[in-house]
């Protein structure tokens, strides 16, 4: 019986429910109520966000798959392919931080497998409250060992991430969590359910009660005491057994057997038979009778609905289902076929000999609602801005010490060295660069990959700070050398319902295309979350970026750090009077003020086409692309790195503490041989970039000077010690685990 | 020259092996699944790095029932050359094809980064192209490579010289706080009496190309070719 209480239980309104009855022409069952709650999610719907999406642009010469799929997929030459998404699992991961993390990762890699691609690396983007907020520390250890002990397990190199700390996620954490993998680009899998006939066939893990109505709880905001009481709606990883499903998988991909295949994630059995059946326009029967269970008196309800891991369906080839069944037996696998394509564009449950459901395939994705919802018009350059009357500070060389010991800017070897980053031997440029840089075997290219935004830019100016996102990730990616391809992105946002952070999505999203335009990188692939939301207080807006970049030769790929004493520096790209929304402001002046820096799209493209090509002609020593906490932070960076001093003296041209800590966008430090001098230049002009001669690589100290003056004059190691060991100390100051 | 890589369910560096042995050193390697009893005419046998069986009970501790290691324990007695890298040394050990046991590291964390070790024995199969007492350095990645073993075991191990690499600083020395997991006396790898069978934690086959930045480990296998050249 379908009351009024049970459509408010499934996260349903009124006009949804209404729609329901229209589509069907008659009332739900339990089941099919089940289903519709689950695919209408805001979760897998994208209900709220799929007119703003479609700002995105996702084309270009090397697409090969786009938005839509399990993964987004694009050509890398030489007959390969690289496919890659990037996704969330904010709301798991603050109920049980280690499965909720654990879990995201095993989700990512089914997604890129389900592809036909072996999985290669993996990044995580991971925003945490204060330090000292109720449950921090144990969310911050317990999420890095929930993706270390799922990656390292199943051998996939975590390559790379970034880790920030405000007081915007007390209450709500975000774990975005992105797999890169390699296919050959003629032996790429979609989740299609294609040709009547085809049995339907259910691999991996049993299907048990947990994480029932994941999806639905993915879209609701937290009250505080509640997190607890979520706990059975999170599930539980097993990477051995998705060792086990990957290889059998990526095996089953070298025969041509399979028609379809789809990871059951986000709402499990539900999603993937009625988005297979809604892709190819086909249908499905499926007995639920034969879904393997862990535990008896299971409900057609609840197989339907569970979210347990490490579970695909698939759509084999008819006269091919026993080498099908036969690859998933060798390796310890349940392999059962369960149903079969129809022609008959419906989903029909059958259990126990009767027909529990039987709805159209297409509508459930088709005629989802789609919301426009209200939004508020934002005032991005609203003040106020009290620190531009205070005064300057008196000890420049302790506000970098200051800095650099920030959980935000200090080195956070303390996570990555919990990750396996160097399994697969395809490392070439591990934690703690620019950007992460692996070889691909067997040829000389190079994938570079960088997960990016700055939450606090989006903060003051959602717009901007999209596209800083992106100009940021590229800026990145071309430090190493490479040059980017294309993106992933995983939108995190407060409650829709609300104007103020509906416009705050529409504004990222439309930075996020203007800069991927601008910069000629397609959106492949992406994800959103929202409801991050617990007490009413909304995140800020968090607009992740996941690039994905190419070399054509890996061997000239370029890291951060001063490579020789004796080699020149120089800054590329112009200061302007900017200190809003920077760590400087956050930790030395206490102010959580802005206005987001300005961002030059065209600056940012002319900038990224020089600093692939200074690589590419093999003249710089040495990259680094200025970011959070400043130039003075670039510089002290690379010292650090390469165990190198450096005497630098440039002429400001703006406020003192803005050309030190200020985090203008559009701006590289880089070093080479003073033989390469006159190239550099040449070079930067021909691009039309900024170029200033800085000093010189050498000696034991960081000394920076603005005019004639020296501003910073400092012991590397003194800051090494300091950057290498101020996360690791501020994790034990805080409270108990 | 043929190298045989056995797979267990949950290996995962039995691919960075077979790179090593066939791609970099141009050698025949063999993949041995672990329900298979024939090691193809390995010439010399590698247990590769991983999590065999999700490692959810002990590392190393389900594996060592597996079908695969009689015909290994029967390669190593014959004086066939075994080694052990990781999670393989850590099926070595449960196998009791070498002494001793594995421990949680002492930071209770998995650790995944550089460490420097000490040669002391270059007499093994798989060292024989480093020289006694200079240091190389190797990743490491494990959550258990906490080495212990009886006093009068790690004695006996001293004295017959079958510690084969010692975790130590940058000047040669053991130290302390150059030991990455609290392995007892830094022992970083051993061997068996008779010196054929060699199980290390640090990872030789992710620092064998010069692209990766560090090609300190490919000696170990190369010293494998080397030593059955010799025979």
């Amino acid at each position: 019986m379908i009351t009024e209480e049970v459509i408010r239980e499934h996260n349903l309104s009124d006009e949804e429910y209404a729609r329901i009855q229209e589509i069907l022409g008659r009332e739900p069952n339990l089941v099919e109520l089940g289903i519709f709650s689950a695919m209408w999610s805001e979760h897998c719907s994208y209900k709220s966000s799929r007119i703003h999406l479609k700002k995105f642009p996702t084309t270009g010469p090397r697409v090969i798959q786009g938005p839509g799929e399990n993964a987004g997929v694009v050509d890398i030459g030489g007959g390969l392919a690289v496919a890659f998404k990037m996704e969330s699992h904010n709301h798991p991961s603050f109920i049980e931080p280690y499965q909720g993390a654990a879990t995201g990762v095993g989700g990512i890699l089914r997604d890129v497998f389900t592809m036909g691609a072996r999985p290669m690396a993996s990044l995580n983007s991971l925003r945490f409250g204060r330090l000292d907020a109720p449950r921090m520390k144990h969310l911050v250890d317990g999420v890095v060992r929930g993706i270390a002990g799922y990656g390292n397990c199943i051998g996939i190199p975590t390559l790379g991430g970034e880790t920030t700390f405000h007081k915007g996620y007390d209450g709500n954490i975000l774990v975005n969590v992105m797999n890169v993998g390699i296919v050959p680009s003629d032996r790429i899998f979609l989740g299609r359910a294609e040709g009547a006939g085809n049995p339907v066939v259910y691999v991996g893990s049993k299907t048990g009660r947990d994480g029932i109505h994941g999806a639905t709880m993915a879209s609701e905001e937290f009250a505080a005491d509640e997190a607890s009481q979520k706990r059975p709606t999170v599930q539980v990883g097993d990477p051995f057994t998705e060792k086990l499903l990957m290889e059998a998988c990526l095996e089953l991909f070298r025969t041509d057997a399979v028609v379809g295949i789809q990871d059951m994630g986000a709402a499990g059995l539900t999603s993937s038979s009625f988005e297979m059946a809604g892709r190819a326009g086909s249908g499905v029967e499926i007995d639920l009778s034969k879904v393997p269970v862990r535990e008896t008196g299971m409900t057609p309800y609840e197989i339907m609905l569970s979210e347990s891991q490490e579970r695909m369906l698939l759509v084999a080839r008819r006269d091919r289902l026993d080498e099908v069944l036969a690859i998933f037996h060798k390796w310890e696998l349940d392999a059962v076929e369960i149903g079969r394509v129809t022609d008959s564009g419906r989903v029909v449950l059958f259990f126990e000999g009767r027909i529990v459901a039987d709805l159209p395939a297409a509508p459930l994705s088709d005629r989802a609602p789609v919301y426009d919802r209200p939004r508020t018009p934002l005032a991005p350059g609203a003040g106020p801005f009290r620190w531009r009357e205070e005064p300057e500070p008196p000890d420049y060389a302790a506000c970098l010490k200051q800095i650099l010991a920030s959980p935000n800017v200090a080195e956070k070897s303390w996570i990555w060295t919990q990750y396996d980053h160097m399994v697969q031997s395809n490392t070439v440029q591990r934690p703690g660069g620019d950007a992460a840089v692996m070889r691909v075997k067997g040829t000389t290219k190079g994938i570079a990959m960088k997960s990016d935004v700055n939450p606090f830019f989006c903060a003051f100016d959602p717009y901007r700070g999209g596209a800083i996102a992106v100009a940021e990730a590229a800026r990145s990616i071309a430090a190493t050398g490479a040059r980017p391809v294309a993106i992933t992105d995983c939108l995190n946002f407060g409650n829709p319902e609300k104007p103020e952070v509906m416009a705050q999505f529409e504004a990222a999203v439309r930075g996020i295309a203007d800069a991927c335009r601008a910069l000629e990188v397609p959106v492949v692939s992406g994800n959103v979350s929202l409801y991050n939301e617990t007490d009413g207080r909304a995140i800020p807006p968090t607009p992740t970026v996941g690039m994905v970049g190419l070399m054509e030769d890996v061997g000239k790929h370029v890291r951060v750090a001063f490579r020789r004493a004796g080699d020149l520096v120089a800054v590329l790209g112009d200061t302007r009077d900017e200190l809003g929304a920077s760590e400087f402001l956050r930790t030395v002046r206490g102010r959580d003020e802005g206005p987001c820096p300005e961002v030059d799209l065209d600056a940012e493209k002319r900038l990224v086409d020089l600093l692939a090509t200074l690589a590419e002609r093999g003249i710089v020593a040495s990259m680094h692309d200025v970011s959070d906490g400043g130039l003075a932070v670039a510089l002290a960076e690379c010292a650090m790195q390469g165990g190198l001093g450096a005497t630098l003296s440039l002429e400001p041209g703006v406020r003192m503490s803005a050309f030190l800590f200020g985090e203008t966008t559009g701006r590289a430090v880089v070093s080479f041989a003073p033989e390469h001098e006159a190239a550099a230049r040449a070079l930067a002009k021909e691009k039309g970039v900024p170029f200033a001669a800085a000093g010189w690589v050498g000696g034991d100290r960081l000394t920076i000077s603005a005019g004639s003056r020296a501003v910073i004059d400092e012991p590397v190691a003194t800051l090494t010690e300091l950057w290498r060991t101020a996360f690791a100390r501020a994790l034990e100051s805080a409270d108990v685990l | 020259m043929r190298f045989g890589i056995v797979v267990f369910p949950g290996s995962n560096c039995d691919e960075d092996c077979h790179h090593v042995a066939k791609d970099l050193l141009g050698c025949e390697a063999d993949y041995i699944w672990h329900h298979d009893t024939d090691l193809k005419g390995a010439d010399a046998v590698i247990l590769p790095g991983g999590f065999a069986y999700g490692d959810y009970l002990r590392a190393g501790a389900l594996a060592r029932f597996s079908p695969v290691m009689e015909s290994v324990a029967a390669f190593a007695k014959k004086g066939g050359p075994v080694l052990g890298i990781c999670n393989g040394f850590q099926v070595l050990l449960e196998a009791g094809l070498l002494p001793g046991a594995m421990q949680i590291n002492r930071g209770l964390r998995y650790v995944c980064r550089d460490v420097t070790m000490r040669v002391e024995n270059d007499a093994t199969p798989f060292t024989s192209l480093y020289s006694k007492g200079s240091l190389v350095t190797m990743p490491i990645g494990h959550m258990e490579g906490n080495y212990t073993a009886p006093p009068e075991t790690l004695d006996l191990l001293e004295r017959d010289g079958r510690v084969v690499f010692r975790y130590c600083d940058r000047e040669g020395r053991p130290t302390d706080a150059a030991n990455p997991n609290g392995a007892a006396r830094n022992i970083a790898g051993i061997c068996n009496r008779e010196g054929n069978v060699v199980g290390l934690m640090p990872h030789p086959d992710r620092c064998a190309e010069a692209l990766l930045g560090n090609d300190a480990g490919v000696k170990m296998f190369a010293s494998a070719v080397a030593a059955m050249a010799a025979r």
